[in-house]
């Protein structure tokens, strides 16, 4: 029998099949260093009373969770509810674990810390925990976003962080990981990176889920003192999955609560016009661990793409391909168009711009509630704000904001 | 016997060192692959190593890495990697030479190809074993025997932070040799070997029998003079992948041309009296 869904990864970092370290032997030892120190700070009552002091005084938590009135009245159906992540310090659900992976990196020792980022959000919440900290801080980033996204640059370098272009390979979020992964192998002994996303190898998807299970720990809580009972259906967007996974987590035990990802369906279902990696890939391997992968038949990564920057990766979170291989979770996608709607939709409706991956989450909550029953209830996870799309919605819509 | 062990074994009793380059296939062009394996064969080479262009090589240096790219771009398959590496075994069987070729291909390329087609088809085209540098040993397991039925090696890695008794896990897994990697980080050329790896190839004879190859940063003659006595072989990549990158002006002959002249150097120092 398999083991409850509640219980993995097992010892090994594997959530089913999925999951394991694929990475050159440089990275083992790091790796079974932070596993070991994660291990023992997740259970040391210090390290947690000072996680949440940070997420409480700092990040601004509890999260709301807001009845979206107008949304539902739109929808005509469920009542539509949601997880104001937004609301956050840097404004997304990032943060969250970019705190967690700050206190551990400082309780360690290291004196340095990497990352990635695509749109620029997780580069932003770490140099914002490295400055918090005082600890110096290297963001790889593709040279294509750094071109697209100069007001996250500008504020990574406000807070004094480096920002290293990417110029190799796609020169987009994929080869940022591959730099910092290298960058990692050569300074191993003093650096830590922190990875923004349940994605590469053992322990990160565990570890990045395990920070992040408080939006889902907080909304399960609310949603019972609020309504009275818990959601009948949970929503929320999937890019390499870190807001979804922490959002499910914390529903996983409760038969009841449908589980729903939605990832980026961007133009078409052709090869390199979207990121539907659960929807539309295949089991391989990518960035250290093995889950859903889009890719071609010789395991080459395949170009992806999305309207929204932060869905636009070819892999998936491992312990999500388990959920869907399990049915515990569906997975769905919405086109670049459904999304651009719905974020003008939010908007007029609630005067509140969501991010463009928030607004993925928005178009699949809206159809959904419309085929329910007013007293059922629809979660979703509103994972950040809209402000960082402006330019790119201002743009699709032929104006100029510069 | 697999060609990789009558190498070594050979080796030893001529108490000679190997020398082991690595390039990229289809780079500048898969033609050019099969020439350049030829070539190292004539200017003394003892085994090749066969680079299998990956989208995503997180061990590889920039050297390697664009060489990658490069390849890519220019829309090759595996499929011809195999045909073009036949053809090189070929060429080399009817003068004589054995050269055994090792491939080193990323476990994405594996999974997706499919282990069994991938090691029935490395097999018929000449290869001897492989180096999958994102497979750590923990898991290996399965693949180092569904390549044993196929007679070929699993080599295994090696690296300045491997512990000890890790170490000696490692070196259990691996057949054919071991891959010492000579600093923590990415492949590429450096100018000094660390006195550390000294050390530490000190310890690994103790730990195992199989023969001890040294690559990432050995690119001069001069570093194989320093590291002969302790090793049984040196492996040379980014500095020869470097050679057969396009720079607008070299021709392919041009390139052979260097690339032998690095090997035979690389040769001769490896064979000195010590």
């Amino acid at each position: 029998m398999a083991p409850p869904l509640q219980t993995l990864p097992d010892m090994s970092g594997r959530f089913g099949p999925y999951g394991g370290r694929f990475v050159p032997e440089t990275l083992m030892a790091a790796l079974h260093e932070l596993t070991c120190e994660y291990e023992k700070a997740r259970q040391d009552p210090a390290f947690q009373k000072e996680f949440q002091r940070y997420l409480h005084e700092y990040v601004g938590r509890p999260s709301l969770l807001y009845f979206a009135s107008r949304l539902t009245q739109e929808a005509g159906g469920a009542r539509i509810f949601l997880k104001r992540e937004d609301m956050n310090h840097t404004g997304a659900h990032k943060i969250n674990n970019c705190m967690g992976q700050a206190l551990l990196a400082r309780r360690m020792g290291k004196k340095r810390i990497i990352a990635e980022t695509g749109a620029g959000q997780h580069g932003v919440a770490t140099a914002t925990a490295c400055a918090l900290f005082g600890l110096p801080c290297r963001v790889y980033m593709g040279e294509e976003d750094v071109r697209r996204q100069k007001l996250n640059v500008f504020k990574m370098r406000a807070m004094g962080a480096e920002v290293a272009s990417v110029t190799s390979g796609s020169k987009t979020l994929r080869d940022a990981i591959n730099e910092a992964l290298r960058d990692w192998m050569a300074t191993v002994g003093e650096t830590h990176y922190i990875l923004g996303s349940v994605v590469g190898p053992h322990p990160f998807p565990w570890m990045v889920r395990e920070f992040q299970a408080v939006i889902g720990e907080e909304s399960r809580q609310q949603c019972l003192e609020k309504t009275g009972k818990l959601p009948n259906a949970v929503v929320a967007c999937v890019g390499g999955g870190s807001n979804s996974a922490g959002m499910f987590f914390p529903f996983i035990n409760d038969p009841g609560v449908q589980l729903i990802g939605v990832e980026a369906g961007g133009r078409s279902h052709q090869p390199g016009e979207h990121a539907a990696t659960l929807s539309l890939g295949q089991p391989g391997i990518l960035h250290g661990t093995f889950s859903y992968v889009l890719q071609d038949a010789d395991g080459q990564t395949a170009g992806v793409h999305s309207i929204s920057a932060g869905l636009d990766y070819p892999g998936v979170g491992p312990e999500h391909g388990y959920w869907k291989d399990q049915g515990r979770v569906s997975y769905t996608s919405v086109n670049d168009d459904a999304a651009l709607k719905a974020f003008t939709l939010c908007s007029r409706l609630e005067g509140i711009l969501p991010a463009l991956e928030t607004a993925h989450a928005l178009v699949e909550a809206l159809r959904l509630a419309s085929t329910m029953k007013p007293e059922e209830t629809v979660l979703v996870c509103f994972s950040g704000r809209g402000d960082k799309d402006c330019h790119e919605v201002a743009r699709l819509q032929g104006e100029n904001i510069e | 016997m697999n060609p990789i062990d009558a190498l070594f074994a050979e080796l030893k009793k001529a108490g000679r060192k190997a020398f082991m380059p690595f390039i990229t296939a289809g780079d500048p062009d898969l033609a050019a692959t099969v020439e350049t394996i030829c070539a190292l064969a004539d200017a003394g080479a003892d085994l090749v190593e066969i680079g299998f262009p990956y989208s995503d090589p997180i061990a590889d240096g920039p050297v390697i890495q664009a060489s990658y790219t490069r390849a890519l771009e220019k829309g090759l398959k595996v499929q011809d990697i195999f045909l073009a590496t036949a053809q090189a075994r070929a060429r080399l069987d009817n003068k004589g030479k054995a050269l055994p070729f090792v491939a080193m291909v990323s476990a994405s390329i594996l999974h997706r190809f499919g282990q069994a087609a991938f090691y029935l088809q490395a097999k018929n085209s000449g290869f001897s074993g492989l180096i999958v540098p994102d497979l750590p040993a923990e898991e290996s397991a399965n693949i180092a025997s569904a390549l044993k039925i196929q007679g070929l090696h699993l080599v295994q890695l090696v690296t300045p932070n491997t512990p000890r008794e890790r170490a000696r896990q490692i070196v259990q897994a691996s057949s054919g040799f071991v891959y010492c990697v000579s600093v923590s980080g990415i492949t590429g050329e450096r100018d000094m070997i660390p006195a550390q790896l000294i050390s530490q190839l000190q310890w690994l004879r103790e730990e195992t029998r199989l023969p001890l190859c040294v690559g990432f940063g050995v690119s001069k003659p001069a570093h194989a003079a320093l590291l002969r006595q302790h090793v049984d072989g040196v492996i040379v990549g980014s500095a020869l992948v470097r050679l057969l990158a396009p720079d607008g002006q070299r021709t392919l002959i041009q390139s052979l041309q260097e690339i032998k002249l690095l090997s035979r150097g690389i040769r001769s120092a490896l064979d000195l009296p010590s």
